[in-house]
């Protein structure tokens, strides 16, 4: 068991980083929503690996979930305003 | 009975992580963003899938559950997979290939 | 005989999560990102499924319940974004 559960703990801690700093380094907005987004999914994957099912499940849906889907609602609502 | 349904279901699941890895593999090498699109949502839908079957025959008890997870995965993704495509071809990104015959159509039959 | 499949599994798993994610951070345009966001999050239900059998667990598949419900959401915002309409 620990031979699937730590290189995938490694996995996942390494791709958190890089799209932590892609959220920070990108020049478009949507990008780093995406990526900030993408943060909390693998943060939720690697609280399921931590034996830890209910934090993971608030995680991706308020992280993941309704993060993003307020951001990108959010931005698209300034774009339509600044419009018109 | 159940080891053999269970050296069945692990077959099924290597077999759909073999179609997840495809899927993956085409994400990278495909030259456009709608073969992207292609390849990206359709090989894994049909990924997700088999590595559910294989859980399923694996853990028989386990059934209901991962059969709710196959048809909300079945519902949602080549739906999102149909929204992404629209909303790149009006964007006005242009295809590799040069026919188009969406924009031959007509906009409204998107 | 399981777990050796469960353990090939997991590193076909995590190479297609690899290229994922050199999409995800390479992709040209935004809308390349938003595929690639929508690929890692099904690869990470797969996971979540493979998480769960390892450890015998039921309680984990609600944690891939929700992902399948949330991250189309997701990506149905971020569609109707770029699409440039309301």
């Amino acid at each position: 068991m620990n031979m699937l559960l730590i290189p995938m703990a490694l996995v996942l801690a390494v791709a958190m980083i890089g799209s932590a700093a892609l959220a920070l380094f990108t020049s478009t907005r949507i990008t780093a929503v995406l990526a900030s987004g993408l943060v909390s999914l693998f943060a939720s994957v690697l609280f399921l690996l931590l034996a830890a099912p209910d934090v993971a499940m608030t995680e991706a849906a308020i992280g993941s979930g309704l993060t993003t889907f307020l951001f990108v609602f959010v931005l698209s609502r300034i774009r339509r305003e600044s419009d018109q | 009975m159940q080891e053999l349904l269970g050296i069945l279901g692990s077959f099924v699941l290597f077999l759909g992580t073999l179609f997840l890895l495809l899927g993956g593999l085409g994400l990278f090498r495909m030259p456009d963003t709608f073969t992207r699109i292609q390849a990206g949502t359709k090989a894994t839908t049909l990924g997700t899938l088999l590595t559910l079957v294989g859980a399923a025959l694996i853990m028989p008890a386990w059934a209901i559950k991962l059969f709710l997870i196959l048809v909300f995965v079945m519902f949602t993704n080549p739906l999102s997979s149909q929204y992404l495509a629209r909303a790149a071809h009006r964007a006005g990104i242009k295809f590799r290939a040069h026919t188009d015959h969406l924009a031959e159509d007509g906009e409204d039959l998107a | 005989m399981v777990d050796l499949f469960l353990v090939l599994s997991g590193i076909t798993v995590a190479l297609a999560f690899g290229l994922a994610l050199y999409r995800f951070v390479a992709g040209p345009l935004a809308v390349d990102r938003v595929v690639a966001f929508d690929t890692l999050t099904i690869i990470s239900v797969t996971g979540i499924v493979l998480v769960a059998l390892a450890a015998n667990r039921i309680v984990y598949l609600d944690v891939a319940l929700v992902y399948a419900l949330l991250s189309f959401l997701g990506v149905i915002v971020a569609a109707r974004y770029l699409e440039g309409g309301e």
